[in-house]
């Protein structure tokens, strides 16, 4: 359905007739789910451009992080993306576990395994929300919030916050699970499977949501390695790349699951990616509650933590890609230069080579069904 | 004397009933907008598992009451920019048509406003004006939103009014008048004697009806009705996930509300067409036989004909709680690939039956 | 394509040229050039490193580390995107000590477990680059990151205004001696 219609000069005036209009999407708008803002040059519904332009809530984490001490950052890694704050810790505690050589004991990356799947999960049902409220389907987003709710009060009932979660500390946990926690997480996996039945039953399978995701903003396998695109966008597009089993970390690799893939690259099939990873997340949830060893969930940890001069990466799976965070240490108590690199940043960065000759509302499908948040992006 | 107050009475009365029907449609316009909202978004929140508004009043029922006072209470505010006049007229001008075209509504057997032999179409013609209004308050709201908005809407509408008209003529030739209570009258003597069930079987005749496609009919009208009042999952017009709030972007207050009447009272318009041309309009469900004829009086009429009505009105709402909005060019596609074929196809075939047993007679 | 670890370490010596290439940290003077670059420097004056190396996973988080000079860097990201690898990052670490801007480049491997980086070293006074974006698209956007949080500019860059900074921002926060 896409036309390929040549940019008009947009020269000055007295020229040629300029026949292209911009239309300023954001920072205010019901589709971009924060203060993004796209500058798109339309030709009355196609769009010839669609520059994003973003930092409406930069706030400089990687300044922040060298002027506090390594613990003293944990908190904020919870902020950059506030839907996978569990994901984002880990990358963090990881980050430097790996160069400060801690040891982590196993319970604790099993319960951190279960936390993250359970956030991955919530994470996800906030966007199939989201992107059926782009499409203008209003209902489904309180059905998932419903669910949403099992899970945010099971992580609440760990580590008292119910969005921007900080359970993990260099070493292992802030604290230990208890029996309520296994014993509602497992009601919240077998309440889960016939809940994703019913999504799949009241909404994928809609003509309506069938039309205005097939076929519709492709996004290659070339592209997202182009863009450094990640998480479902690549797969989606085909690539098996999943941080979890390409470059395992935790304990990931004790685990059973499969890495959902579909070659169609349009928003359909980044849609059932996610889908499917809901319920892949809860056979990880499954396992990793079977397999609970017991123990301590915290490791030996220098009580004023100094790390190694050098620099370290450490990357996890977070629900929207691959989020990396690269430590510099100068030996000192505080970072020299923190580096995150984050998922939704490289996924939107390819909006504008994807959107070029879309129409309008497709665009804000395809938008959609990239899953951005925008503190992730602006960090 | 008593003949000349008779005489005064007389000359009066006409003028006194239209006043009262005046009065009585703009309340019942004006409730049911008012209801109307409150009836969507109860019923979304039945949709969606939640309570809804239940605070102003009991359960909510003053909810409506509540919104209007706040929008009266909001400033009229014209945008620097825009088109004044334009801009003011816009909202008056999608209010007037249902209200015009709700005057040749027969509700009741002899509760109608003014009972035009061509009621029909003076329908269809007021009707039309619904599509210029929003196209003019997107339009001189000078919004880039509203302006896209608008050629949508433009667009919508021409493509749904051509297989609405469509599916209308074929029904005219099945009933042969444009007189809304005449087509009422010959649905008379049970549900199966109703448009959408006589075009099948006309028990009547005891043969073939005039179209065994009228229920297919009868779903393209209630498609285009939903297109045409710009309804979810057709409203390409509001949109707000793509255009904000489309051509209504820029109003506010009681400019914004009477927009949101004139949807409402579009909706009960609509539906009151799709009760009337398919599903007997204020005729009872059973044939007047026995104690079954109770229910067909004429205190009876407007209570089918307002149950008919609102159980559709409920259909348009539960729709849109349901479906995702479609995109604007399946929507076109719909319309010119789908709807208007089937549409000249029915309306062919209706001819043609029609004309069957006459060609069969004079063949043999 | 899976490239392997000896494939891209003998592609990086290539790059790099015959020649060894001098292990000693520049000087810390602010006379330093970025001509001799093929320098390469561990953090804070430690050992010298050879230019390209194979570091271990566990440890790093990546398993090959490379240092170029700042004229190779789109050779080198040339060799990565014909190796099949995806942009990770590009940034910036500010070494005022040295009074040197490092430039990172971080890549992953979509189908192995191949997390490569090569870095180099620019003067913190003239901090130059070319830029990569025409081999990766992606690196568009993170080299205007780098170029306001470092002031390290690319050359050959489409759009080098502040991308997270406000669009009239001339300060670089993330270089040491910012002062808000």
């Amino acid at each position: 359905m896409n036309v390929s219609k040549e940019l008009l000069p947009a020269g000055p005036s007295g020229e040629a007739p300029q026949e292209t209009f911009i239309l300023n999407l954001g920072p205010q708008h019901p589709a971009t789910h924060g203060v993004l803002r796209i500058r798109t040059t339309m030709d009355g519904e196609w769009i010839t451009r669609a520059e994003p332009i973003i930092g409406y809530i930069h706030r400089m984490h990687e300044k922040m992080g060298e002027n506090r001490t390594w613990a003293k950052f944990l908190p904020n890694t919870g902020r950059i993306d506030y839907l996978s704050a569990m994901h984002y810790t880990h990358a963090f505690v990881g980050a430097v576990e790996r160069a400060a050589k801690i040891e982590v004991p196993p319970r604790a990356e099993y319960v951190r395994v279960i936390t993250s799947e359970l956030n991955r999960i919530a994470s996800h049902l906030v966007w199939w929300g989201a992107l059926l409220l782009d499409l203008g389907g209003f209902t489904p987003i309180l059905y998932s919030f419903e669910d949403r709710e099992l899970i945010l009060d099971l992580l609440e009932g760990l580590c008292g916050a119910r969005l921007t979660f900080c359970y993990y500390r260099f070493g292992g946990l802030c604290n230990d699970v208890d029996a309520e926690f296994i014993d509602g997480t497992r009601a919240l996996v077998k309440h889960m499977r016939p809940r994703l039945e019913m999504y799949r039953a009241l909404v994928t399978g809609n003509i309506i949501l069938r039309k205005r995701l097939e076929g519709i903003g492709p996004i290659t396998a070339e592209m997202c390695r182009k863009y450094g695109a990640t998480g479902p966008v690549i797969r989606g597009a085909g690539v098996a790349y999943d941080v979890r089993t390409v470059e395992p970390y935790s304990v990931y690799p004790q685990f059973d699951f499969k890495i959902p893939t579909y070659p169609e690259a349009d928003s359909m099939a980044r849609y059932h990616v996610r889908m499917d990873e809901m319920e892949q997340s809860l056979r990880i949830i499954e396992q990793a509650l079977d397999q609970l060893p017991d123990g301590p969930v915290m490791g030996k940890v220098p009580r004023v933590l100094k790390l190694p001069v050098g620099d370290t990466t450490y990357a996890v799976e977070a629900a929207r890609g691959r989020f990396m965070v690269r430590i510099v240490s100068d030996g000192k108590d505080t970072p020299y230069r923190l580096k995150l690199r984050t998922p939704c940043f490289s996924n939107l960065s390819l909006f504008e080579e994807a959107s070029k000759g879309m129409m309008l509302p497709d665009a804000l499908a395809m938008l959609g069904s990239l899953d951005l948040v925008i503190p992730d992006i602006d960090r | 004397m008593s003949a000349i107050l008779d005489f005064l009475l007389g000359l009066a009365w006409p003028w006194t009933r239209l006043l009262l029907f005046l009065v009585g449609i703009c309340a019942f316009v004006g409730l049911n907008a008012a209801y109307l909202v409150l009836a969507e978004r109860k019923g979304a929140a039945r949709f969606q598992r939640r309570p809804g508004p239940n605070e102003a009043g009991y359960a909510g029922w003053m909810q409506p009451f509540a919104d209007g006072l706040k929008l009266l209470s909001k400033q009229v505010l014209i945008p620097p920019g825009t088109d004044a006049l334009l801009y003011c007229v816009a909202p008056l001008m999608v209010m007037a048509p249902p209200l015009m075209c709700l005057a040749v509504v027969p509700f009741g057997e002899s509760l109608v406003a003014r009972n035009l032999d061509y009621g029909l179409l003076f329908v269809f013609s007021f009707g039309s004006i619904n599509v210029m209004a929003l196209m003019l308050g997107g339009w001189a709201s000078r919004n880039k939103f509203s302006v896209i908005s608008s050629a949508r809407v433009v667009s919508q509408n021409v493509a749904y009014e051509i297989p609405m008209l469509l599916v209308v003529i074929t029904l005219l030739m099945v009933a042969g008048t444009l007189d809304l209570n005449e087509v009422i009258r010959q649905q008379t003597g049970g549900f199966w004697q109703w448009n959408i069930l006589r075009g099948i079987w006309d028990f009547r005749a005891g043969h073939i009806g005039a179209n065994f496609l009228m229920p297919v009919t009868f779903i393209i009208f209630y498609t285009c009705m939903l297109a045409e009042t710009n309804r979810a999952p057709f409203d390409m017009a509001e949109a707000e996930s793509e255009l904000v709030a489309g051509a209504f972007t820029e109003y506010g207050g009681m400019g914004f509300g009477v927009f949101f009447m004139a949807e409402y009272a579009n909706i009960v318009l609509g539906c009151s067409l799709a009760t009337i041309l398919f599903l007997g309009g204020w005729q009872s469900p059973f044939p007047p036989v026995s104690f079954l004829a109770y229910f067909s009086g004429p205190l009876w009429g407007p209570i089918w004909f307002l149950a008919k009505m609102y159980c559709l009105v409920f259909s348009v709402i539960w729709v849109r709680w349901t479906f995702p909005r479609t995109q604007f060019y399946n929507l076109l596609n719909l319309s010119w690939k789908i709807l208007i074929p089937i549409s000249l196809f029915t309306l062919l075939l209706t001819g043609a039956l029609m004309k069957l047993p006459l060609v069969w007679r004079h063949l043999f | 394509m899976k490239p392997t670890l000896e494939q891209l370490t003998a592609q990086f010596t290539a790059l790099n040229g015959p020649a060894p290439v001098a292990l000693v940290p520049t000087q810390p003077a602010a006379s330093a050039v970025p001509a001799a670059a093929a320098t390469a420097s561990a953090p804070v004056a430690a050992a010298p490193k050879p230019p390209v190396q194979t570091t271990d996973f566990a440890i790093k988080g990546y398993v090959f580390d490379a240092t170029v000079a700042p004229a190779q860097v789109v050779a080198a990201a040339a060799i990565m995107e014909r190796a099949g690898f995806g942009l990770d990052a590009v940034t910036g670490v500010d070494w005022i000590a040295q009074n040197e801007m490092e430039v990172v480049y971080d890549f992953f491997h979509p189908e192995v477990n191949f997390r490569a980086v090569y870095r180099t070293r620019v003067s913190r006074t003239t901090p130059e680059i070319p830029t990569i974006s025409p081999v990766f698209a992606g690196a568009n956007w993170h080299e205007r990151e780098t170029h306001e949080f470092f002031g390290i500019r690319f050359l050959g860059h489409p759009d080098l205004t502040p991308l997270l900074l406000p669009e009239d921002a001339t300060f670089h926060p993330l270089r040491k001696d910012y002062q808000p």
